[in-house]
């Protein structure tokens, strides 16, 4: 049998022996060495996507102890302990689902193992049950200029890559009026089902993926919590962060009476 | 007028950005740009996978060998895509020019450079490589006679490869043992056109998308397998989505099923029962929907024997021999006689008691098999009728509902509104089916029970209604079927077993009268099984990967590697074909040589060689005239005993009458004779020669040194021309008229029968048709319709028991309707192999991944192939989702991930592995089993059991 499908191992010496080196270098971070790598790397990276379960990256730089536990147990290889050079804070796990993707294994083995609270088991445990889709490492979004399904192509390998496929992407059909018989098949990611694992970012078929994985900070707009969707219920949920108004424009930040006692203020010049 | 802070800051950043790089941009991109577009040159070619036949656009670049292709297009002009593609066809530009191209010759070597079967590969010459198949093909015929040289053929040779390679076979070799891997993939689609219409290939056209109100898909996952075909259903269901319906008819939930108003999930192999329901309910509940005119006219009803077996081997056979206490038997082991046993005797089980009763048998009964048979007799339309009484709709419920979660009433109700579709007055309907359907142990009866419901509501050929096959490879319509490629056929519906066509073939061929081997059953199932029984000692993979598609591969790939025979495989890529073989040729892929494709609608496409070839590459046309210039009218053409008895005549002395000599070589009666050179020069200068390769006629700037140590400096006539107009001679005139060699060049493809230049695009009715036209003035019967097919027109007569008078009376032009019943597979899930295994494709790979596993784009979007499970069924054995298992059947297991969330959700008894991964090499587990009336393969069920590895 080929080395693809070889039933997972014990911890190679190669990898053993980065993962120690990545952890060495994060020791060293701590120890006051490697000063230059130190200085340009362990700012928070604000595209760097983490482990399922990772809390917020100012909370998770200061939480993780760089113990690579979680990396150590995924069965895919998927995540890496930062090393200098990778542009992100030394020592800190992650992961680039072009290279390999989050396979959203059941059982989440990289989270329980975390034992300083950078990854928060609650955070994917529904009723009592770890629910890997309930994890939120980012999002998938989609340049439709260069996703070739937009062109007509049939292609959607996305979709079709998507571990909760018809849930996190659907496909949306379109006439193609140019060729007057054809449809567009295209895809659309939905936010509140994507977990960002990475799958169609691993997948697309464009020389550099058209459909790429953010994280939720950087790739997600917000709403305010002012309107609710008269039409949803479940948008009602989003009430839970609605507070007290209190507004502030350029034209009314003066104190109303402070206004008035201006006078006139040029309101007839011309 | 001052600029804005917005705009000094925009028109700075870009200044800057051209100061950066040093130019002055438009000028000289545009002169950049103008050059390289120049240097382009954009040709037209047909995709190189499927059956649907998408138009694309080469763009090629460089001089000489260096000349490659850097692009591709989908062809704007293209009816069928009108300039899109699929993933597939996205990545045509890059499917030749893999790291691991096979460039020159290898053969399997001791040190000393002799052959040693069980030597390494090394390089070797053009030269040397003939010698050795020549002393192989001689060693071979000398053993064994003209049946222990086997090809096993291509449904994606190009036309003329497959005419080439059928010549010399058939005319040369006079070896019938000749059959492509379409037989796998729409054998029993043929014997369903050949036994319902006398002709093959489908009476309707893409059209019938835009044109129809229903799609019906059975067995069919078009959105993976047809994807821009489905992309124009898709089309079909957005421009009018209230009234058009898709209905899809599957044995586990897919791509397909996303569109579908409705989607029913049977029990593998029920279909049959599903057609018969269907029209039990026209028939009993619905009489008003039979348009008795439409029959009276034009249909006939006929039934065959039902105890036709599996198409395995039969007891007796050599290599079950000798049969052991302990159930094995031969060189099979206990276990997988308890399925081979059934070829023999089986019991009519609780399931097909009730649909066999009308037949003679019912539940418990021992059912002794015959060997499959394509007999059958016309019945009376009350014996149809009696053979549909027990398809109720709650025995076929029960029967047939393939998904245990689902309950009985929501079955019921689907299979009501299905039929409902079919009944509908004015409803156009289409159903369309792929491998479902034809890899069947009843293929060719499921085939036809879909015609019988479409003929009861008249509901066939016409635009936008008829049932219809969509073929999976992009030239098993063209090629295979057309060119007849097959063990048993000719050109143009010919057979080898009729002697006014063998006698018109030789005529053709200028062949001696009697050359031609009229015993045709040695199919690709029989030619492995003729390796492993020592009979076929020479054997030729081209175009496909016989080693790897084949199911039940252990055992062929044993007999190929462990006796005594001689294994050629010719390829772009090394497969699994290659590792098993004894000789390696290194073929020209699709765009390096001139080619034509026939796809699913009739279409011909031809295209015009873009590059050469790389390395030492020649074509599979190149290497059968070559290896036809190594034997000689003495070699072949002398007396030959089959092992049925049957003799073959010395045909010499006929040759040397007609002014052949015992020396004279086969190339130079079957290529390279004066007809060839004198019609068909080369014309350097003229469309569609110029400015073209031809590596072929003129040789090529690789000045490859070719089988007789020489540089080839090509054969100086236009042999592609040659070939494609003496194939189309045998058609013209017959319903399977092609236009000429020179037309195709210009267009995007015709739709045969292409008559005063024009293509047909509804057979068989007379507003679209001229044969149609033509038989229907002549009978003289008033209809708008002519079945005018010429094969098995004359029928006996009797009941759905049998025959009960002999005397033959001719059906001229009429269709007919079968009663076929429901039968079981021979393998079903049990208390130990508890799942059904089904296999097939994914949208990303092509077959056995050759080509698209070497496109990084495609390797990465699906490296592996997966097993496709339920999660509650994987749950149950303890299996996690991307976890490795075992599937093991009684034949062989192998280890690979499961995957419960993805594309493919079959219900709890079913798992999906598909085959294209060499690594997950799926036909070990598979069964041998065929309909045994067509002798395709039946991938799509045996028993697995499935476990943690």
């Amino acid at each position: 049998m080929s080395n693809h499908l070889k039933a997972k191992k014990p911890l190679g010496d190669r990898r053993k022996f980065l993962l120690n080196m990545a952890r060495g270098a994060g020791y060293a971070v701590i120890g006051g060495f490697v000063w230059s790598a130190y200085l340009d790397e362990a700012k928070a990276s604000p595209l760097v996507l983490r482990p399922p379960a990772a809390i917020n990256e100012s909370d998770f730089l200061k939480t993780c102890i760089k113990c690579g536990l979680c990396v150590e147990a995924c069965p895919y290889d998927t995540l890496k302990l930062a090393q200098p050079g990778d542009h992100k804070p030394i020592g800190t796990p992650f992961f680039t689902p072009r290279d390999i993707a989050c396979y959203m294994c059941e059982d989440i083995p990289c989270v329980p193992v975390c034992p300083s609270g950078a990854l928060d088991e609650s955070s994917v445990t529904v009723k009592g049950q770890l629910d890997i889709n309930t994890a939120e490492m980012g999002l998938a979004v989609i340049d439709e200029n260069s996703c070739i399904a937009f062109w007509g192509i049939q292609c959607d390998a996305c979709y079709r890559a998507c571990p909760i496929l018809g849930k996190a992407i659907t496909i949306e059909y379109d006439k193609n009026e140019r060729t007057g018989k054809h449809a567009f098949l295209k895809p659309v990611v939905h936010a509140d089902a994507c977990t960002g694992c990475g799958m169609c970012e691993h997948a697309c078929v464009t020389e550099k993926p058209a459909i790429f994985i953010l994280p939720r900070e950087v790739a997600m707009g917000k709403a305010g919590s002012h309107y609710i969707k008269g039409w949803d219920k479940k948008d009602e949920a989003r009430l839970k962060d609605a507070h007290a108004i209190h507004t502030t424009t350029k034209i009314s930040k003066r104190k109303a009476v402070d206004k008035l006692n201006r006078g006139l203020e040029g309101l007839l010049d011309e | 007028m001052s600029l804005s802070r917005r705009e000094f800051l925009k028109s700075s950043a870009a200044a800057s950005a051209a100061a950066a790089i040093g130019m002055s941009v438009p000028a000289e991109l545009e002169a950049a740009a103008t050059k390289a577009e120049k240097s382009w040159r954009w040709d037209k070619a047909a995709c190189r996978f499927c059956g649907t036949g998408c138009g694309i656009m080469l763009a090629t670049t460089g001089d000489g060998k260096d000349r490659k292709i850097v692009a591709v297009k989908g062809d704007p002009a293209a009816p069928v895509n009108r300039g899109l593609n699929c993933i597939k066809g996205y990545f045509n530009a890059k499917i030749m020019y893999g790291a691991d191209r096979l460039t020159e010759p290898l053969l399997r070597m001791n040190d000393k450079g002799e052959f040693d079967k069980h030597g390494k590969f090394a390089p070797i010459s053009w030269e040397r490589a003939y010698d050795e198949m020549e002393k192989n093909i001689r060693k071979a015929l000398k053993e064994k006679g003209p049946e222990g040289v086997a090809v096993f053929a291509s449904g994606q040779y190009t036309i003329m490869e497959g005419y080439a390679a059928q010549k010399m076979m058939k005319g040369g070799f006079r070896s019938n043992a000749f059959d492509p891997n379409a037989r796998h993939c729409m054998a029993s689609a043929v014997v369903g056109f050949y036994q319902t219409f006398g002709i093959d290939e489908p009476s309707g056209c893409y059209d019938d998308i835009e044109l129809t109100d229903t799609i019906v898909t059975w067995g069919s996952n078009m959105a993976e397998m047809h994807p821009i075909l489905w992309s124009r259903v898709t089309d079909r269901k957005l421009s009018d989505p209230d009234n058009v319906k898709i209905v899809n008819i599957q044995t586990y939930t897919h791509r397909t099923c996303d569109l579908g108003d409705f989607n029913i999930i049977f029990r593998p192999n029920t279909d049959l029962a599903l057609w018969n329901y269907l029209a039990r309910e026209i028939v009993y509940n619905h009489p008003e929907a039979i348009d008795w005119d439409f029959i009276k006219k034009n249909i006939i009803f006929a039934a065959g024997p039902v105890n036709i077996g599996y198409g395995f081997r039969r007891a007796g056979e050599k290599s079950l021999l000798p049969v052991r206490e302990d159930g094995s038997a031969g060189k099979y082991d206990a276990k997988e006689m308890q399925t081979y046993n059934k070829e023999m005797q089986k019991i009519v089980s609780e399931l097909e008691g009730p649909a066999l009763e009308p037949y003679g048998y019912k539940a418990g009964d021992v059912m002794h098999n015959t060997p499959g048979t394509l007999k059958h007799h016309e019945i009376t339309f009350e014996d149809y009728k009696k053979s549909l009484a027990p398809y109720t709709l709650e025995y076929t419920a029960e029967l047939c509902k393939g998904d245990p979660d689902e309950s009985l009433d929501s079955f019921k109700k689907k299979l009501q509104d299905l039929a409902a579709l079919y009944v509908e007055d004015g409803r156009k309907i289409v159903s369309f089916w792929t491998m479902g359907m034809n890899q069947h142990t009843r293929g060719t009866w499921d085939n036809t029970l879909a015609y019988n419901v479409h003929f009861l509501v008249n509901k066939q050929s016409r635009p936008g209604a008829g049932a219809y096959s969509l073929t999976g490879q992009p030239s098993a319509c063209g090629t295979a079927r057309e060119v007849g490629t097959f063990a048993h056929r000719l050109p143009a519906d010919m057979m080898v077993k009729n002697p006014k066509h063998r006698a018109k073939v030789e005529k053709e061929w200028q062949i001696p009268a009697g050359t031609l081997n009229p015993v045709g059953n040695q199919h690709i199932m029989k030619i492995h099984r003729d390796i492993e029984d020592g009979v076929v000692k020479f054997a030729w993979v081209n175009v496909c990967n016989a080693y790897q598609d084949s199911a039940n591969a252990k055992h062929w790939i044993k007999a190929a590697r462990e006796m005594d025979n001689f294994i050629v495989t010719s390829d772009g890529y090394p497969g699994i074909s290659s590792m098993v073989s004894d000789l390696i040729l290194p073929s020209a892929m699709i765009y390096e040589k001139w080619g034509a494709y026939g796809n699913a609608e009739r279409r011909s496409q031809h295209w015009r060689q873009q590059v050469l070839p790389v390395g030492h590459a020649m074509s599979d046309t190149w290497q059968w005239v070559e290896l036809s210039k190594r034997f000689t009218v003495d070699d072949l053409w002398g007396p030959y005993t089959l092992r049925n008895g049957k003799k073959l005549a010395d045909v010499r002395g006929e040759a040397v009458k007609m002014g052949y000599s015992g020396d004279t070589t086969m190339y130079e009666i079957l290529f390279e004779n004066e007809r060839a050179k004198k019609k068909y020069p080369l014309a350097l200068d003229q469309f569609p020669q110029q400015g073209y390769d031809n590596s072929e006629c003129i040789g090529d700037a690789r000045n490859v040194v070719g089988t007789d140590g020489k540089v080839f400096k090509g054969y100086g006539f236009m042999i592609h021309q040659y070939l494609w107009e003496e194939y189309a001679s045998f058609g013209r005139g017959h319903g399977h008229d092609l236009a000429d060699f020179v037309t195709y060049q210009k267009v995007r493809g015709l739709r045969w029968p292409v008559v005063n230049g024009k293509e047909t695009a509804w057979r068989f009715n007379v507003d679209f048709d001229p044969y149609a036209l033509k038989h229907a003035t002549e009978n003289g019967r008033g209809s708008q319709y002519a079945f005018y097919g010429p094969l098995a027109k004359a029928l006996p007569f009797g009941n759905l028991t049998g025959v009960t008078d002999k005397k033959k009376k001719s059906l001229k032009d009429k269709a007919k309707i079968f009663a076929r019943p429901y039968m079981d597979p021979p393998e079903m899930p049990d208390a130990e192999y508890d799942l059904w295994l089904c296999t097939g494709r994914v949208l990303e790979h092509w077959h056995s991944g050759t080509m698209t596993m070497r496109v990084p784009e495609l390797y990465r979007a699906v490296p592996e192939a997966l097993v496709y499970m339920n999660p509650d069924a994987a749950k149950e054995r303890g299996l996690k989702d991307g976890g490795l298992c075992w599937v093991e059947s009684r034949r062989g297991k192998v280890r690979a991930r499961v995957e419960t969330r993805g594309r493919n959700r079959p219900p709890k008894p079913l798992v999906f592995v598909p085959w294209f991964d060499e690594r997950v090499f799926i036909n070990k587990v598979t069964l041998d089993q065929t309909c045994p009336m067509s002798k395709q393969t039946d991938y799509k069920k045996c028993a697995v059991k499935i476990y943690k590895a």
